[in-house]
């Protein structure tokens, strides 16, 4: 999230589209019904399902699953045509205004610099023209037609009203209606937050879907002021945390990155992060990536990281390509990778085409699965009859089963949706043999570093020399962990300006990452965490939810990162000269020597306005970009291409060309592109989601839960369900080319057919809580159905859009 | 009642008259349901169960996203979902949650024939004591609402006591307090009134011209109140009584036909006592006793 859960509150207009919040965040919920009861707000839910979310709103459109850019696409053209933006913040802090290079170009649905044989551009081109002077060309007139106001209007004029009714089935008057009520936030006392999650990621243009929300928010004046803001509502209670410590494989903590193969030299990798300003006096924040890179290295490997050794840049594994689920499946799938150790991870259930993941498992030598349950996962060679039809004699995977504590169990920190670390603390102790995973993999780490020591290796150093202090080295706790990734002195720090003045002592923890040191001086796991533990001791527990100003500004509960700023880009609420945009709902302002007020000012403390820093100051340029220039896979501007398995035959808005028909960017392993079905086979799109009455394949094992919602269903209009004469509560099967699933249909209007392309099409909506263990009926694994094809950029699978048939059983 | 704190001001099958000591100075309480706030999450459900020790079974589903599938012994709330097309064609999804409405007159107690089963607190509350339900199910006819239901386990009956046991120490229901919407609130009838009036007036703001408290008058109010975006067409939210009262015959039976009957019974003892006066007991002859013994 930008902003927070309880800012929700302060929105004028609430956009729910690519989630459910009702559905999958109730207890966050509850700000859109403050901002409805008391804020007078609108609540408006885009979605291909009448959801729960849907049930309390204003307005519900309906659209065809995987079709947002071609709806987003056509907000922006109507705020852009209809003049319904904000001027004084697109004008000031935004790159409208920006020159793009001459030989930038965009033809039929595909931008300059694609290679068909690789799926992938060549994005040199896709960059703005760069002055005598190092800094970005920029026409203030916006008459340029180089410049990126022209190129968006042009891009998004094909992004028509008949477009989204042709390419997302979305009536038109509904369409419409919705345009009008976003409009209404482009001026400065009008704000609208939208809140999204799996609805957006899940796509293989999912990535592009938020960025062009996020591009409709800038357009509007909506980022960095309360009640607005991108927010992205997490689907597991730590899953931002996850995130943040980089448990992706081509990050490192505080979204810090892991260098390429072709990145041996550290100074080059160094250069290549810390972004040189674009333009005249911006921050450009990452300038200071090494000082949060080496106390990274620091807190890993201690000592042993030194100036000589370029603080151990070669213990880093250098990446020859990204090794995300699917990649990693594929390997297995290959027989290229034969152990497995899957922690709080039950891939049999979550990852897609269950009978790949099934074949896949099937093949490794070994497999530990480190989990409170006995999930599917640890139990896929076992016959649980038509739900999971293996043969287990021919099963040799060897499958070890740690059981591991629940949260309730261990103390420790979550980080929410809002970027809260709120502590909690041990509620009961674990059942049976059950470990924390912080002992289990300390157990492993402690043999693995003694079985290296005693007999070498090839390069034994990262393992031996790991920087490992803690009072139990087999059992590390919560606390001593929160401390190294907040981080501490490990000399005097003394002040720059003033070397005989001592800021922190050895020792000390530190307050932020301002104190962050780029000589080894400092120590800190997690940059953005820096200050969580401070000198002052653990924010993360603090439980003051005072509101001074009433806004829902609670700066004294937990810590938010970074450096517990509640809003980010906060800057952009003000005008340029530091004025709150809107009076009645200040987050900070500047009071001619400082900036302060309900939030932590996110910029330059003291830095004058007058002076023309960007609000966005991770950025180069200081502002924010409708031109990505080349940091996304497919594209700077988001351009709609049809899911991979899609009703369509042709992509309406680049007709004719086959590459253009899906994301041109999208890495498709080759037995995965030849299990997508056709249209022919499989008329019915479908989609996979929650529901409130379960968590993922957890709850299936919990009484309550399974109480609530006890067996498998799938839900089908009343169209689909005359068509094919099944009555509500009948048993239906549903194939898609990859396997079928059998359980009971929900017949309802909730699912409405759209007509799309003149077509008529009916959406047949798949819950995802349903296994072989637990207490609930027994049922198939969702994605038993569902295809191999991730976003190009996140490689998400594409849970959300696919081809299936319902058949009466 | 051991555990008592409040006042019971009426007691099923009780003709001794009711302490009045402890009144409800306070004003009488109230939840209220706000339809147009819920996202029908059920957690009252779970809280409900957690609170009150209950564990309905795990079903199956019969075609909805209502489950359990009708209330039991063992779940005294539910949320029961309905589909509404409406008249400007737009579908709305109407999420109710269903369970006691702690009627002022409640025709459950009125039909209960055993003494003590069904009590009314002065804080409003109707309560089951099913230490002395007999299990006749009477107040299941009673009901306007089709609430109670019999355990096949004790044939005891069972209902939502609207944690008198909470509400008794000072605490909200379970179900309110779990809640992530604010759409279930609790406080004195009076306050939960004029917060109702609000969020009406809110709802027509939003167009919702028939927007309504449901606090009906045929059972002497409720203190269980919804606010609906229909106030107009309560069936619309899976089939609330439009006009709920209490069934004539109980009204008849325990109202204009109670002093015939206690007549009637009066009567009888009566003429028993003069039949036994004048007559004597009834005597069994030798004859009688020697054909019973012998089994003819």
């Amino acid at each position: 999230m930008t902003n927070h859960w309880v800012d929700i509150k302060n929105a004028d207009i609430v956009l729910i589209m690519g989630g459910n919040a009702a559905e999958a965040h109730p207890c966050g919920f509850k700000w859109v019904t403050e901002a409805k009861a008391h804020n007078k707000a609108k609540l408006i839910v885009v979605d291909p399902r009448f959801t729960r979310s849907a049930s309390v709103a204003d307005v519900y459109v309906p659209i065809r699953t995987g079709t947002d850019i071609a709806f987003l696409g056509a907000v922006m053209n109507y705020l852009l045509t209809e003049d319904k933006i904000q001027h004084e913040y697109v004008k000031n802090y935004t790159d409208l205004s920006f020159l793009v290079r001459e030989d930038f170009a965009f033809n039929d649905g595909l931008y300059s610099g694609y290679n068909a044989d690789k799926h992938s551009y060549d994005k040199s081109t896709w960059e703005y023209e760069i002055g005598p002077d190092g800094f970005v060309k920029a026409d203030a007139t916006l008459a340029h037609p180089r410049c990126v106001y022209q190129l968006l209007k042009k891009h998004y004029a094909r992004y028509t009203p008949d477009m989204v009714e042709r390419v997302c089935g979305t009536p038109k008057e509904k369409f419409q209606q919705v345009c009008e009520l976003i409009g209404s936030t482009s001026t400065t006392t009008r704000a609208m937050t939208i809140m999204y999650a799996l609805g957006w990621t899940q796509h293989s243009v999912g990535s592009q879907m938020i960025r062009a929300g996020a591009m409709m928010q800038l357009l509007l004046g909506n980022i960095g002021v309360s009640g607005g803001g991108m927010n992205a509502l997490r689907g597991h209670s730590n899953i931002q945390g996850l995130t943040d410590l980089g448990l992706m494989s081509n990050l490192l903590p505080g979204y810090l990155t892991l260098p390429g193969e072709k990145e041996q030299d550290y100074g080059k990798y160094v250069e290549a992060r810390a972004l040189k300003p674009l333009r005249p006096n911006q921050l450009s924040y990452w300038q200071n990536y090494q000082k949060f890179h080496v106390s990274l290295m620091k807190a890993w490997w201690g000592d042993a990281a030194t100036p000589e050794n370029n603080w151990a840049y070669e213990y880093l594994p250098k990446l020859d390509r990204g090794y995300d689920m699917l990649q990693t499946f594929e390997l297995m799938s290959q027989g290229k990778m034969n152990g497995y150790i899957c922690q709080g991870f039950n891939p049999l259930a979550a990852a897609p085409n269950k009978g790949k993941m099934n074949a896949s498992l099937a093949k490794l030598k070994f497999l530990v699965v480190m989990d409170p349950l006995a999930t599917e996962t640890s139990e896929f060679w076992r016959n649980f009859g038509e739900h999971n039809d293996v043969d287990s004699a021919k099963i040799a995977t060897e499958v070890f089963r740690l059981p591991t504590t629940c949260f309730a169990e261990e103390d420790g920190a979550l980080v929410n949706s809002a970027r809260w670390l709120q502590w909690h603390w041990k509620g009961g102790d674990p059942p049976g043999e059950a470990r924390s995973d912080l002992q289990i993999m300390s157990g492993l780490f402690t043999r693995l570093r003694a079985l290296y020591k005693k007999d070498g290796g090839a390069f034994p150093d990262p393992i031996v020399n790991l920087y490992w202090p803690y009072a139990q080295p087999q059992s590390p706790s919560a606390d001593e962990l929160a401390r190294e990734y907040s981080g501490r002195a490990l000399k005097d720090l003394t002040d720059p300006k003033n070397p005989a003045t001592v800021t922190r002592k050895a020792g000390e923890q530190l307050a932020g990452f301002a104190e962050l040191r780029d000589d080894g001086s400092t120590l800190s796991g997690c940059w953005i965490y820096c200050g969580a533990w401070g000198p002052a001791g653990n924010l993360m527990a603090r439980r003051d939810n005072s509101d001074p100003t009433g806004i829902g500004q609670t700066l004294n509960w937990a810590f938010a990162w970074p450096s517990n700023r509640r809003v980010m880009y906060n800057r952009a609420s003000c005008d340029p000269g530091g004025k709150p945009f809107n009076p009645a709902r200040k987050l900070i302002a500047w009071n001619g020597s400082a900036w302060g007020g309900a939030d932590v000012p996110d910029y330059k403390a003291d830095e004058d306005p007058a002076l023309g820093m960007g609000p966005f100051i991770m950025n180069a340029d200081g502002v924010g970009r409708f031109f990505a220039r080349g940091a996304m896979a497919e594209g700077p501007f988001p351009e709609h291409y049809e899911p991979f398995e899609t009703p369509l035959a042709s992509n309406p808005l680049s007709p004719g060309r086959a590459e253009t028909l899906n994301n041109p960017a999208a890495r498709v392993f080759k037995d995965d592109r030849a299990a997508f079905g056709k249209v022919e086979q499989f008329p019915h799109v479908a989609t996979t989601y929650r529901l409130t009455e379960h968590f993922h394949f957890w709850t299936q094992h919990v009484r309550l839960n399974a109480i609530m919602q006890p067996e498998q269903f799938v839900e089908i209009g009343d169209a689909l369900a005359k068509e094919l004469a099944i009555a509500d509560g009948d048993r239906v099967k549903v194939s898609s080319n990859r396997g079928y699933i059998k359980a009971v249909a929900v017949v309802t209007k909730r699912l409405r057919s759209l007509t799309v392309d003149g077509k008529r099409l009916h959406t047949v909506g798949i819950p995802l809580h349903a296994g072989f263990t637990g207490l609930t009926k027994p049922g198939y694994l969702t994605n038993t159905l569902t295809p191999v094809v991730g976003d190009a950029n996140s490689q998400t699978p594409e849970f959300k859009s696919f081809l299936v048939k319902v058949e009466k059983v | 009642m051991p555990l008592q704190s409040l006042d019971i001001i009426r007691r099923s099958a009780t003709t001794t008259p009711s302490p009045q000591v402890r009144g409800s100075y306070t004003g009488t309480v109230a939840k209220l349901i706000d339809v147009s706030k819920c996202i029908g999450c059920k957690a009252c459900q779970v809280a409900c169960m957690e609170w009150n020790d209950l564990r309905d079974e795990v079903g199956s589903n019969f075609g909805s996203y209502q489950n359990p599938a009708d209330l039991s012994d063992q779940s005294w709330t539910l949320m029961r979902f309905a589909e509404y097309e409406n008249p400007k064609g737009d579908l709305e999804w109407l999420i109710r949650k269903d369970g006691c409405m702690h009627c002022a007159d409640p025709g459950c107690l009125k039909a209960c024939p055993a003494p003590g089963a069904i009590v009314q607190y002065a804080n409003g509350i109707v309560d089951f004591q099913e230490e002395n339900c007999i299990g006749c199910g009477y107040c299941v006819t009673g009901c306007p609402f089709n609430i109670p239901r019999i355990s096949k386990r004790d044939h005891k009956a069972y209902k939502c006591t609207l944690c008198s046991d909470r509400v008794a120490v000072g605490l909200e229901p379970a179900c309110i307090k779990a809640c992530p919407t604010g759409a279930l609130v609790f406080g004195t009838k009076e306050d939960m009134k004029a917060h109702a009036a609000e969020r009406v007036a809110d709802l027509k703001s939003r167009g919702f011209d028939q927007a309504d408290v449901y606090d009906p008058p045929g059972v002497g109010g409720t203190h269980v109140m919804y606010v609906l975006h229909h106030g107009d067409q309560p069936q619309l939210y899976a089939g609330l009584a439009m006009d709920p009262r209490i069934s004539p015959t109980v009204k008849l039976w325990k109202g204009a036909a109670k002093p015939l009957a206690l007549a009637a019974m009066a009567f009888t003892v009566l003429a028993g006592f003069f039949h036994f006066v004048r007559v004597g007991r009834n005597e069994v002859t030798p004859a009688d006793e020697a054909a019973a013994e012998k089994g003819s």
